[in-house]
């Protein structure tokens, strides 16, 4: 507690460092728990003003699948997200371990086993690592425990601050945390919420290549034991960690399988080459299409 | 002596020791009866400031509307003074007047004393918790929730006027003999309903003190600044931020129930939009978000409006002005947290060393080329 000096950018340099015998501690609870938990997504439709933004998709992701899912620009992926977190009204059918997600407004949903994370790192900037994580993990407190001041750190709080490296930076506000720091506490967040279903929108964006590399690991881990979607663009972090792969485009599913036949289907190849063009896409898109230059 | 300031426990009893001297033995003994009655009224505006400070600083709903509780809690305590001047069955001045010298059904059961203390705390709360359920489970918020309370404020000024055959109308509920039985005409007992206003805001901001640092404290910051991600936890804002809203109304209730002893008189001046506008000017340049910001600015700007405008009559609303136009553009956190702006300057100084917002998305080409090279210096430094 005395530490807590006033943090300055150089004292948060290069300190995060995930730990992964941690995370065994908060994943400790039995896998049978997540047995039946299966993502069934049927029909999905989301339109804005008569813009169909997801257009009839299915899509089935198993517990312990690590599933990605790409796709051009406006290919309608974080819309998906949106919907099954009910940000975004939808028609179709979400289940997710038995229970309906649509129609459910987003703190059921939550409440479901699902928890999400945003393109832009969303934590609670004026409070610290060591709130964000508590809060976290507080959505089922009672009334009398919320009134009263947090007295010692819960297991689950501290195992998952030890495993997304921040134990050291517990005292100091999320605000001053590094992008990629924030990003862990995001995870870190997700863990000790006890989400069975991670839905994450780009998490590695903005971070090192060596921090990607922990990351992809730390969900490799994670998704052996739960349902994980990763919404991403960095195809180097997809090819090294992704189990499976959903394509996205114009809100339809293109293509899906291992990262190896959807990168063989012509189909992906054709439309990543049509937007390859346009500098405006993402990074993605030209390694795609392109051969593998580069393994991880 | 800086070790004992350092640790929260110690720091709460000696500050606690220090308000109450300065409340309890200092202030009586230092003022004449006139500024001491000023002040217990200035104290009762600060209870209302006490859960601005809650809803506002800690929760961000702007309350624009404060009046309708102070008013609700201000009315109350005065119908039950006017009955007990009437005495038993008796009907208040004011009735025979304008009415029809019936005492209105809904009238009656503040003749009970314990019933009107009662509701004084409970109504007020209930009806923020009612509709405070209902506007943030709407979404209502930001400018709009601020419109609409403000609106609910003039709504009621205008309700109390017309009802002149029973609330009294423009000119309010005044000229109150007795208090629970103590004649108000006795310097005692004014000075005794001071200290009555003293402990319960001392109460009231060592209560709000308890929620700010409890985990409710810190959810409703959550709430605040990133109410989705909160929701996506697994809460329901709207409850968080509703019960914050009801505790702000419950200050202002009680806070408006002593005021009308202290002052002789409610009127729906006192309610209306402007007063509710001025409560939170004094929070606002106290400091919303601090815990003493919102008393010591509500107390202070009341104080220098009365003694400004005792010389200079004309000239308040231009200073008052001019401060808030001041404290927010330079201050926007209000003037308690000038420490902390000084200190996150010289941090905000180191920071501007390193350099400025790196991509967080690194051009397309590169990313796909070199992962691995030019990223992690400037990810790692910005925030």
């Amino acid at each position: 507690m005395s530490e807590q000096t006033p943090p300055t950018p150089a004292a948060l340099l290069g300190e995060g460092q995930l730990d992964p015998d941690a995370l065994e501690a908060v994943l400790a609870a039995p896998d049978a728990r997540f047995r039946h938990d299966y993502l069934e997504i049927r029909g999905l439709r989301v339109s804005f003003d008569g813009f169909v933004a997801v257009d009839g998709v299915d899509l089935t992701v198993t517990q312990g699948d690590l599933r990605f899912l790409i796709g051009p620009n406006g290919a309608g992926k974080t819309t998906i997200v949106d919907a099954i977190t009910g940000l975004a009204a939808a028609t179709g059918s979400v289940r997710f371990g038995g229970v309906d997600l649509l129609g459910k407004p987003s703190h059921r949903v939550a409440r479901a086993g699902v928890g999400r994370t945003f393109q832009t790192a969303s934590v609670f900037d004026e409070l610290s690592v060591l709130q964000n994580l508590d809060i976290a993990a507080g959505a089922s407190r009672r009334a009398h425990t919320l009134l009263r001041r947090r007295s010692g750190i819960p297991a689950n709080v501290e195992a998952a601050m030890e495993t997304v490296g921040l134990a050291h930076l517990r005292d100091v506000a999320a605000g001053v945390l590094a992008h990629g720091q924030k990003q862990w506490l995001e995870i870190g967040m997700l863990l000790v919420q006890d989400a069975r279903l991670l839905l994450l929108d780009e998490p590695v964006a903005g971070m090192s290549q060596a921090e990607r590399e922990e990351t992809g690991l730390l969900l490799q881990r994670i998704g052996a034991q739960r349902t994980v979607v990763v919404v991403e663009h960095d195809m180097e972090f997809l090819r090294s960690f992704a189990s499976s792969v959903t394509v996205l485009h114009q809100g339809r599913v293109l293509s899906e399988g291992t990262v190896a036949q959807v990168q063989a289907d012509p189909r992906v190849v054709e439309v990543y080459l049509g937007t390859a063009s346009t500098p405006a896409t993402t990074a993605g898109p030209t390694t795609t299409a392109g051969p593998t230059t580069k393994e991880a | 002596m800086s070790a004992v300031w350092r640790s929260p426990r110690a720091r709460v009893i000696v500050g606690t020791g220090i308000a109450a001297v300065v409340l309890f033995v200092l202030a009586p003994s230092v003022l004449s009866s006139f500024r001491l009655n000023l002040l217990a009224k200035f104290l009762c505006l600060a209870m209302v400031a006490v859960g601005i400070g809650l809803a506002w600083g800690r929760g961000g709903m702007l309350v624009l509307g404060q009046g309708v509780f102070f008013g609700l809690g201000g009315y109350m305590m005065a119908m039950h003074l006017k009955l007990e001047d009437a005495g038993p069955g008796g009907v208040p001045d004011f009735m025979t007047l304008y009415g029809d010298g019936v005492v209105p059904g809904w009238w009656e059961p503040f003749r009970d004393p314990v019933f009107t203390l009662v509701a004084i705390v409970v109504l007020p709360t209930v009806l923020a918790a009612l509709l405070g359920l209902a506007v943030f489970t709407r979404r209502v918020r930001g400018a709009y929730f601020a419109i609409l309370s403000q609106a609910l404020a003039a709504a009621f000024a205008i309700l109390l006027i017309g009802q002149q055959k029973v609330t009294g109308g423009t000119n309010g509920l005044n000229g109150f003999r007795s208090f629970f039985g103590f004649d108000l005409a006795d310097p005692v007992n004014k000075k005794m309903l001071y200290f009555i206003a003293a402990g319960t805001l001392l109460v009231m901001v060592l209560l709000a003190r308890l929620l700010m640092r409890s985990r409710y404290g810190e959810l409703l910051v959550a709430v605040r600044d990133q109410e989705n991600r909160v929701r996506f936890l697994g809460y329901n804002p709207a409850v968080v931020k509703a019960a914050a809203f009801a505790v702000a109304a419950c200050f202002a209730s009680i806070g408006g129930a002593l005021f009308t002893p202290i002052v002789g008189i409610i009127s729906p001046a006192d309610v209306g939009v402007v007063p509710s506008i001025v409560f939170l000017v004094g929070v606002a340049i106290g400091g919303r978000a601090t815990l003493l910001g919102p008393v010591l600015g509500a107390v202070a700007v009341s104080w220098a409006e009365s003694s400004l405008s005792e010389s200079f009559p004309s000239f308040w609303t231009y200073f008052q002005g001019a401060l808030f136009i001041v404290v927010v553009a330079f201050l926007p956190q209000g003037i308690a947290t000038l420490g902390q702006v000084r200190l996150r300057r010289r941090v905000r100084a180191q920071e501007e060393e390193s350099p400025d917002e790196g991509t967080p998305e690194p051009p397309p080409d590169e990313a796909a080329a070199a992962p691995g090279t030019g990223e992690p210096s400037t990810s790692g430094r910005t925030a």
